[in-house]
């Protein structure tokens, strides 16, 4: 009931806000803020009471509801570890978005906003369904709401990024609602019940190219989202026309979503076609790795440099979750939260030198930190993260991702370590181009107001935090990685032995199995097996 | 409102509110479709009353509800017509009366070309639904639908073949009716040409009722037995996904857009058609409810905001018109994005129907095709939308249509709205009311 309540209160503050908007351009704001900080707290509030849950259910909370029974569509959610990481993240950088537009958005001040919270309360959808139907359809609500921040309160070139993104996002998004209606159909046939509901569309059995298709599908949508290489070109346009606080949500939780996908639908849904697509995701996800930082290093639009930095640490993630072990996915999810925050504070900054400079140009910038050096800190620390200093969130989740990853495979690993040094190159990069060096131009402007400094306070401390006390993060999210892994490793078993294929195979299944009992030899076996 | 006004709404009253309250009152007991159809006359009839105080404020306007009338009689007798010659007889009352009530506007041009190109194309396509039922009589010796399945089943080969020509003929004839590519071309004119709400008029309740007319034949005559003819019905489908919504990005008039786009959308409603018995029968019901409520809810849309002396179709007018008449907007969005078939609006439900009925007849080509057009689709919708969130000069303050004519339009644009967001949050009753058909 809370969880449901929770999309509902988001869906009814954007309501109000546009309604408030009409006598006042304050009021809003208020509203919104008042509104996820209620989120906030209910989330704060489960993480605390419910943390380590009974032990006998996965989830710690969940709601059913029956929706549409003529075709089995129930309104299910439910929240675990990951997805109560995944709210956290949400209202938090719900909080700061709303925060950081308080003096950059004015004009049709009631409608940015409704469209802001109708934004999260459909990643809050996506977040927490367990119904593919439910899920599909928050995954659309998000679309519109984000496509009019873009189009209405984006920059210059704000049509045709709004287009791109819409098209690319809607398209593959199509390709998923296929495969989705392809697994009803599949699951209905073979039982005779026709169901949405995720937990029951878990054990469905068929043929292995019928999985990998209906595989494909999920994959293409998430990917996409996750601006994997060859799908990535909306990103940049999209996240450096949008007003700061769309690039915010956008790199910090739409891109999430695709990585939640993988995780929650398409490795527990389809174990076996995910092994065989595993190389080539992990290869793709080196590809973005690399090629990313590549492009990054080459751009001159802040903004734009920034959206690239995305791309390469988005493949990170995709290289994470196909590694199939404890440390990588647990790395991912780190990732997830991480990037998040850290990315987060670069597109305020950014929007926040836009806003006075009105200029993303990096060759105009240079030699701000005497002028500004509360925003030049502040700068730094987020560049820190980004390349992945020791002590920062950041740090942890790579080391995690690619120390989890080299069991797995090891010369893709080692290719894509060289993103770190890329990482180091770009982000020293920014510093010197912007705070650094000649001053290009006799700026006059102002350094961080109160309002500035706490939002970017809050980030600082979010990201020292994840990295100091990583644990804090990893124990909430165990129980729900593990329970995907499992699943990828223990389904195989069951097929393989229905398809009877060669003994070698079922063999490595075996091992797997028993490992996952022994939680400290788990990641040892599991390397002998993939090779 | 003044006497004035009482006394020229009043034919309207006795008209649409007299004869569709009983004809509603009949509906309820035997056919949901035909109540459905005359429900959505209503709301055309009010848009028509709007459109007409505007465009021919000073002519008698009494023969153009009585026109109406009739076609609606005529598209309710075609949805429970169970033989050819009721069926024919239906269908010719229906496109006399929309012969006239296309070029009822006579002082403008394109309204007469509109009718004439009407009037040659419905005539020549009444041709061939003749010619396709006399080759089906005379293979058959049969003009009632059900008879007509209890003979072919025990059909020779030579008789089949004349069968399947006879049906062939008859889509021709019904493609014409339904505009669907190869046989679209009048379409975009008489959609342009005509009055917003004629224009509604066409899309919803003349293409509902052929659309139930041929659902009926299918299912009694159990013409689904011909792979030939179904293989017709899907190059027709494909055809009419890609082509509608190719053509429709390129258009700059809002009317013509819709026009191209209903082309696509009647193509879209033939991929539940195919899918056969069952599931794709409800499907398609569904479907064409929610298209029908929410093209009269564009149409509408156009003629609430056209300014007095002609219509607002350039998409040049509705640039700014979010921040011009926001409400307004805001309801045309949702048209639009129901009409995309995007969450939160009944269309998502009704392609999701679409698209479970056709995979689960294992018809993966036509659901490619849909998902792959109705992206193509998305453009267009969306270009619209943009244009109506352009930025505009505060001083160009555009001329306002008199707000108090519209106020029933924009009530009943509202029910639309409500009803359309209704649907798309919770579809169940509809769904339910369409099994149980």
């Amino acid at each position: 009931m809370i969880l449901a309540a929770l999309i509902v209160l988001l869906m009814g503050c954007g309501m109000l806000a546009w309604l408030a908007g009409r006598w006042n351009n304050t009021l809003p704001r208020i509203i919104s803020l008042a509104g996820i900080s209620v989120q906030l707290l209910v989330v704060v509030w489960l993480w605390l009471t419910h943390q380590r849950g009974s032990a006998s259910t996965l989830w710690i909370m969940s709601y059913t509801h029956s929706w549409i029974p003529a075709f089995g569509i129930h309104i299910k959610l439910a929240v675990d570890g990951l997805s109560l990481l995944m709210l956290a993240l949400t209202s938090f950088l719900g909080i700061l978005s709303v925060l950081t537009s308080w003096k950059e958005i004015n004009k049709r001040v009631g409608f940015f906003h409704f469209n802001l919270l109708f934004v999260l309360a459909g990643i809050a959808g996506v977040f927490l369904s367990l119904d593919l139907f439910l899920f599909y359809f928050s995954w659309e609500v998000m679309l519109i709401p984000m496509y009019f921040l873009i189009s209405i309160w984006g920059n210059e070139n704000r049509t045709y990024a709004s287009y791109k993104f819409f098209l690319f996002t809607q398209g593959s998004g199509l390709l998923m609602f296929l495969s989705i209606l392809g697994l009803y159909l599949v699951h209905g046939h073979n039982t005779g019940v026709f169901t949405f509901d995720y937990e029951q569309l878990l054990g469905t059995v068929m043929a292995p190219q019928t999985a990998f298709l209906l595989m494909l599908g999920f994959v293409i949508a998430f990917i996409v989202k996750l601006s994997t290489v060859p799908f990535h070109s909306w990103l940049p346009d999209a996240h450096t026309q949008a007003p700061t606080a769309g690039s915010v949500i956008l790199a910090g939780l739409l891109l999430k979503t695709g990585a939640y996908g993988l995780i929650r639908f398409v490795l527990p849904l389809f174990p076996q076609a995910s092994h065989q697509f595993a190389p080539v995701a992990m290869l793709l996800g080196v590809i973005s790795i690399l090629y990313g930082a590549k492009l990054a290093f080459a751009q001159t639009d802040l903004k734009r440099l920034v959206a690239y930095i995305s791309v390469s640490h988005m493949g990170f993630i995709l290289l994470g979750i196909y590694a199939f072990n404890e440390m990588a996915m647990q790395g991912v999810v780190m990732q997830m939260v991480a990037h998040g925050i850290s990315t987060g504070g670069l597109f305020i900054i950014a929007g926040t030198l836009h806003e006075r400079i009105q200029t993303r140009d990096i060759g105009q910038m240079g030699g701000l930190w005497a002028r500004l050096p509360k925003m030049g800190a502040m700068g730094l620390v987020f560049v820190m993260a980004s390349l992945g200093l020791p002590g920062l969130g950041n740090f942890v989740a790579e080391f995690l991702i690619l120390t989890g990853s080299f069991m797995a495979n090891k010369t893709l690993t080692i290719i894509a370590t060289l993103g770190l040094v890329a990482a180091t190159i770009y982000s020293l990069r920014i510093m010197q181009k912007v705070f650094y060096g000649k001053e290009q131009k006799q700026w006059t402007i102002a350094d961080f107001s109160i309002r500035e400094m706490g939002i970017m306070t809050c980030l600082v401390i979010a990201i020292l935090w994840l990295g100091l006390f990583p644990s804090a993060v990893l124990t909430v999210s165990r129980a729900s990685v593990l329970e995907v892994i499992e699943r990828v490793e223990g389904r195989d078993k069951t097929q393989s032995d229905k398809a009877d294929v060669n003994p070698r195979e079922t063999d490595h299944q075996a091992i797997t199995i028993t490992s996952v009992n022994e939680q400290g030899q788990h990641w040892k076996i599991n390397t002998k097996n993939s090779n | 409102m003044s006497a004035e006004d009482i006394r020229s709404l009043l034919p309207m009253v006795i008209l649409a509110g007299g004869i569709l309250l009983t004809l509603i009152l009949v509906a309820l007991k035997r056919n949901h479709k035909l109540a459905f159809i005359t429900t959505a006359t209503l709301a055309i009839s009010i848009f028509s009353y709007i459109s007409l105080q505007r465009l021919f404020p000073d002519k008698r306007k009494e023969e153009y509800y009585l026109l109406l009338m009739l076609a609606t009689l005529g598209s309710c007798m075609m949805v429970v017509s169970t033989h050819f010659i009721s069926f024919f007889v239906s269908i010719e009352i229906l496109t006399i009366s929309l012969y006239t009530l296309i070029s009822y506007y006579r002082e403008q041009t394109k309204a007469i070309e509109a009718g004439l190109k009407y009037l040659v194309l419905a005539a020549m396509s009444s041709a061939f639904l003749l010619f396709g039922m006399a080759l089906i009589f005379a293979a058959s010796g049969e003009m009632s639908f059900s008879g007509l399945f209890a003979i072919t089943a025990a059909m020779s080969g030579s008789a089949t073949i004349m069968l399947v020509t006879g049906t062939g003929l008859m889509i021709v004839g019904i493609g014409f009716k339904l505009a669907l590519v190869p046989f679209h071309m009048w379409a975009p004119d008489v959609y342009e040409g005509a009055s917003s709400p004629v224009s509604a008029f066409i899309a919803t309740v003349s293409k509902g009722g052929v659309v139930a007319f041929l659902l009926h034949f299918f299912m009694m005559a159990d013409l689904y037995r011909y792979p030939k003819v179904m293989l017709m019905f899907m190059v027709i489908a494909v055809l009419s996904m890609l082509m509608g919504n190719l053509l429709a990005l390129m258009q700059n008039n809002v009317k013509r857009m819709l026009a191209y786009s209903s082309i696509a959308h009647l193509g879209y409603l033939l991929v539940a058609f195919i899918a056969g018995k069952g599931m794709g029968v409800q499907a398609a019901t569904f479907y064409i409810t929610v298209y029908v409520i929410t093209i009269i809810g564009a149409f509408g849309i156009i003629t609430v905001i056209s300014p007095s002396d002609s219509e607002a179709t350039d998409l040049e007018a509705y640039k700014g018109l979010f921040w011009r008449r926001p409400f307004l907007a805001a309801l045309f969005t949702i048209f639009l994005l129901s009409l995309a078939g995007i969450p939160l609006t009944a269309g998502f439900i009704g392609k999701y129907f679409l698209l479970t009925a056709g995979l689960g007849s294992a018809q993966w080509m036509l659901a490619f095709v849909l998902v792959a057009s109705s992206v193509i689709g998305l453009f267009y919708y969306l270009r619209v939308i943009v244009a109506m969130m352009k930025q505009e000069e505060d001083n160009l303050s555009a001329s306002k249509s008199p707000l108090a004519a519209s106020i029933g339009g924009i009530i009943a644009l509202s029910l639309l709205a409500l009803l359309i967001i209704g649907l798309g949050v919770y579809p169940g009753w509809l769904i339910e009311m369409v099994k149980s058909l």
